[in-house]
């Protein structure tokens, strides 16, 4: 006979708050499940009580807050993909979603699992690294924020305490001129998880790039921005000798390794190839 | 009360309370109201399966990779297999078997019967669920749409062309 996990289903922050506050008990956070159900599937997660936040309406919605954009936690991907205001301040985040699982996972993951669950493969990850976004984060003692940048502390781990969520992340708005850009490496076009992913903006004036941010994932034990070849890009002039610069730069820069889905050694290549892909687009 | 019904009680009363935890859940399926008594965390699917009897959905996988298990809940096709049934508390499930109205055939199984897009039909329930939510939100599917509403189940028999034909001759059919 097996010992089943309780779960407590709060319909408030609040109730949520009071819940994640007690003292001496673990509680799992559980949103749409595509994660933590896997797991769980697998008897790979050994958690005793859980905490459903699926009806915390609070966590929900798309708000335009002027230069930036605040999208709750518990926003799956077809609200993503379906949201007017995502489509034209983050298109990035658009197509990263729509590569993530297929309709039935992008109806019920969220962007907040995504972040939370902290893989180095995620794909809005790298979107949002490349956006400079922040995470707004709460718990019964209040809320605080952290750029998305600084949330990793290593290898599957967040800067959260064990009482607090993540309420939503907030992605500065695709400014006036500003290209941004998704391509995912993966062994299929749905249900694949990436092998190499990668997310830029880039403002150019004519053909020197004034400012590049690019973020990247599975290369490294979280998702990075590529820093050592957004310096080299900055400041220059599009030409095929920095194309090929940039190609050699950012494959050495990224740190991946040999797994089950792919090899060191394609990863360096490809990540290379998928960047020299986009300095291509913003010559044109 | 006689000492057998004591002791049954008794005895479902200890072994639930030392060992399980249930809660009710109440959802509509297939348009008719049921009360499930499970634990909190069993799989959706499961419950569907076992405490229905609904095994018209399938477990492929139960990792969310083939869509066997597909079901639509408020309106929105997702993976019965990676939803614990306390999520479900309050709303609508459509599961294949609902698909048929007093004995009469969705347009879209009639489709796949005719287009053969059968097999072995282990994906075909997931299948019709999912091209069940595609032609709810759109009526006029390309043959790429289609393919995409369907990209997150997997056949091993067919090779897809047939099962994006019946979809897109159920498709046809509605709009006449």
């Amino acid at each position: 006979m097996s010992f089943d996990p309780t779960v407590q289903s709060p319909a408030t922050l609040a109730e949520a708050y009071a819940l994640l506050s007690e003292p001496d008990r673990a509680l799992k956070v559980i949103a749409g499940g595509t994660d933590l159900m896997v797991l769980m599937n697998a008897h790979m997660l050994d958690a005793a009580a859980f905490l459903d936040i699926w009806r915390v309406d609070e966590l929900r919605g798309i708000t335009d807050e002027g230069d930036a954009l605040r999208v709750g936690a518990l926003t799956t991907y077809t609200h993503l993909i379906g949201s007017d205001l995502i489509q034209r301040h983050a298109p990035a985040l658009v197509a990263a979603s729509r590569t993530i699982g297929a309709m039935q996972i992008q109806n019920r993951g969220t962007i907040g699992g995504n972040i939370v669950n902290a893989s180095p493969a995620g794909d809005s990850l790298p979107v949002l690294a490349a956006y400079d976004a922040e995470v707004e984060i709460g718990s019964a003692r209040g809320t605080r924020r952290v750029a998305f940048n600084e949330f990793y502390a290593g290898y599957r781990r967040t800067m959260l305490q064990p009482d607090e969520l993540v309420l939503a992340v907030r992605i500065p708005k695709l400014k006036e001129g500003e290209r941004d850009f998704f391509w995912k490496v993966g062994t299929r076009r749905a249900q694949a998880i990436s092998k190499t992913v990668l997310a830029a903006k880039a403002a150019m004036n004519g053909k020197t790039i004034e400012a590049i941010n690019i973020g990247v994932g599975s290369v490294a034990p979280t998702v990075i921005r590529a820093s050592q070849t957004e310096r080299l890009l900055t400041g220059a002039r599009l030409t095929p000798a920095l194309l090929e610069q940039a190609r050699q730069t950012i494959g050495q820069e990224i740190t991946p390794i040999t797994d089950l889905r792919s090899t060191e050694h394609y990863r360096r290549t490809v990540t290379g190839n998928v960047l020299v892909k986009f300095l291509r687009q913003l010559a044109t | 009360m006689d000492t057998d019904k004591v002791f049954d009680l008794c005895s479902s009363v200890c072994i639930r309370g030392f060992f399980s935890v249930f809660m009710n859940v109440r959802f509509e399926v297939n348009g008719i109201e049921k009360v499930v008594e499970a634990p909190p965390m069993k799989r959706l699917l499961d419950v569907l399966r076992e405490e229905l009897r609904l095994t018209g959905t399938k477990e492929g996988c139960g990792e969310g990779e083939c869509g066997a298990c597909s079901v639509i809940v408020d309106g929105e096709v997702i993976n019965s297999c990676l939803v614990p049934v306390c999520q479900v508390q309050g709303c609508t499930v459509l599961t294949v078997e609902g698909l048929s109205r007093d004995g009469r055939l969705d347009p879209l199984q009639q489709a796949f019967l005719e287009c053969g897009g059968a097999q072995c039909g282990i994906c075909t329930p997931g299948m019709l669920i999912a091209a069940r939510a595609l032609l709810d939100e759109n009526e006029q599917p390309t043959r790429d749409e289609i393919a995409q509403a369907i990209a997150g189940n997997l056949c091993r028999c067919t090779g897809y062309v047939k099962i994006i034909d019946a979809i897109e001759q159920a498709a046809e059919i509605k709009e006449r």
